[in-house]
């Protein structure tokens, strides 16, 4: 699990969870953005070169690395692998996820039956449950989608029916007033009230997958980017290594921030929050 | 003139038209809270009543139980001779809080009632305009909720509900959050409205001022459990102009008389 800890950490990209900070001036909250890709990419070159421990390269030769494998083509390679289960993985937990949630947040009933297993499967060390799925499903596509499943789906799940539930009880009122029927209620209501909760959700939910992705590949069978890992650590070849892990976090973000755009997008006016009074 | 409600009607000189609403006997408990008690109230048709009453005292119960919002724990309401069983088309309700849609331009919001009956995106968008402009609020049309004042939430609110155009009008306090000239101005044109529309408006106020001036009936509320303490049919004469009403003896005598009888329940 070592070689898992840093994507964890860094996984959670900036400004995924919850603390949906969200800069009415995108010019400013670029610099920001970069300032602070800056000061940790310099400190980790600085680490690098103390250095903190034999294995833990620097900056500079960590990109060196990516930029020979991106040259060599081994990265587009190992991503074509590795996309794979992530892709079918988030797309199936976003979309089962969110009906789910929905379903879950609307209905007492679906509360009562499906709550608990989410919780579950949120609470659950899954490097533990990886053999089980391995033994049911085999070292194939099926349980690396899985293995990203349960990582991603849970947290979109929950978000989402708590963000149903609290839907603001005086716009449903008003809907009502106004006539508008229980499907228009759902739509013109409770989804876009919903939705800044629930693209929380997704974004934690994205990062999750992520780290599953990765996870599959580490414990099932070494493949696409988990192999470049899992391999250049047996030949010491630390650079490559931490190149690997480096260009799984920016695809992260990337993706993250891609899910931001899209949200501001659908949903202007919520960007500013609620209008409590 | 004013008179208690247990003076028979007929005392009025002018016809009391017949009722566009009436409430027979509503009771309401909220657990085992009791927010009305037994109230019955007549709303006139093509008339302005005032619900004047103590904070907490349940108007805002009774215009959603009137809305068709909230069921009352006994007792039943009818609109135009049938019996309420929920929201209707007949009635537009202005929200106490606004409950504007915060995702939703102005302009989207105004034509929300209009959108979920049915109306084609252009013909709802040029009713929204219209309405828009009434309120004075031209030029927000593509403005969001969060960047208005509380005043100009409220107008939205009260926009949405002309805009759908209903027969019964229930306003929970449509002129609370705007400043003492705008809401001069919008008392004047709500007397414009009651005049030459034929609707019928149901206004919750705490002002008392403000309910002797526009009302044509004042329904005066006890302090929880709400019964009618007294309606009171003010007979000024409304076509004198504005800056006359307000010196009219009889506008000035109703105020006092009102103020005298709610006073008790202040101190
Ligand atoms: N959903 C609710 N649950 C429990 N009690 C309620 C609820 N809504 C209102 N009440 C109670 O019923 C009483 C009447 O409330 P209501 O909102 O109708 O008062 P109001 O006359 O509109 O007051 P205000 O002038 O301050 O708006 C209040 O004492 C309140 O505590
Ligand atoms: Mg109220």
């Amino acid at each position: 699990m070592r070689q898992v800890a840093p994507v964890s950490i860094a996984g959670a990209p900036p400004g995924a969870p919850g603390t949906a900070k969200r800069s009415l001036i995108p010019a400013r909250s670029l610099v920001l953005k970069l300032l602070s890709a800056v000061i940790l990419f310099g400190a980790w070159e600085i680490a690098g070169r103390i250095p903190v421990s034999y294995a833990f390269p620097t900056f500079l030769e960590s990109m060196a690395a990516l930029f020979r494998m991106a040259a060599d083509g081994t990265l587009w390679v190992a991503y074509a692998e590795t996309l794979q289960p992530l892709a079918v993985g988030v797309a199936i937990s976003a979309v089962l996820g969110i009906a789910i949630g929905l379903w879950v947040g609307l209905s007492n009933f679906f509360d009562w039956l499906f709550s608990p297993i989410f919780i579950v499967m949120q609470a659950a060390p899954l490097a533990a449950l990886i053999p089980l799925l391995v033994l049911a499903y085999g070292i194939g596509l099926t349980s690396k989608v899985l293995v990203v499943c349960i990582m991603a789906m849970p947290v979109i799940v929950l978000n989402t029916a708590s963000a149903v539930r609290n839907t603001p009880e005086n716009l449903k009122e008003m809907a009502k007033a106004y006539l508008a029927s229980d499907p228009a209620i759902l739509t013109k209501i409770v989804i876009p009230a919903a939705s800044p909760v629930i693209f929380a959700g997704l974004r934690l939910g994205v990062s999750a997958g992520f780290i599953g992705a990765i996870l599959a590949e580490l414990k099932i069978t070494p493949t696409g980017v988990g192999d470049i890992i899992t391999f250049s650590r047996s030949i010491a070849d630390y650079p490559s290594m931490y190149a690997a892990i480096f260009s799984i976090i920016l695809l992260a973000v990337l993706f993250l921030n891609l899910l931001e755009w899209i949200e501001s997008v659908l949903f202007k006016g919520n960007q500013r929050g609620y209008v409590s009074d | 003139m004013a008179m208690s409600q247990t003076e028979p009607a007929v005392a009025e000189t002018q016809a009391i038209p017949e009722s566009a609403v009436s409430t027979r006997n509503i009771t309401k408990f909220y657990g085992e809270t009791e927010a009305l008690r037994d109230l019955s109230l007549e709303f006139p048709r093509g008339q302005l009543t005032s619900l004047l009453g103590p904070s907490g005292c349940g108007k805002t119960t009774l215009l959603k139980i009137i809305a068709g919002l909230l069921e009352p724990t006994s007792g039943e309401v009818e609109v135009n001779g049938k019996t309420v069983t929920g929201p209707g088309p007949d009635r537009a309700f202005v929200f106490q809080d606004f409950a504007l849609l915060p995702w939703a331009s102005v302009l989207r919001n105004v034509a929300f009632g209009l959108e979920m009956r049915g109306a084609g995106k252009s013909e709802r968008e040029a009713k929204a305009e219209h309405y828009i402009k009434q309120v004075g609020l031209a030029g927000f049309e593509n403005a969001y909720p969060h960047e208005l004042s509380g005043g100009m939430r409220q107008r939205v609110g009260l926009a949405r509900a002309l805009a759908v155009d209903s027969q019964v009008l229930l306003m929970d306090e449509p002129f609370s959050a705007v400043d003492e000239q705008t809401r001069r101005k919008f008392q004047e044109d709500l007397l414009a409205l009651v005049l030459n529309e034929n609707k019928t408006f149901i206004f919750v106020t705490h002002s008392i001022e403000e309910a002797v001036y526009v009302s044509d009936q004042i329904a005066i509320l006890l302090p929880r459990p709400s019964r009618v303490h007294e309606i009171i049919r003010p007979s000024i004469n409304r076509e004198s102009g504005a800056a006359n009403i307000r010196r009219d003896p009889e506008y000035l005598d109703i105020v006092d008389e009102i103020w005298a009888s709610l006073r008790s329940y202040v101190e």
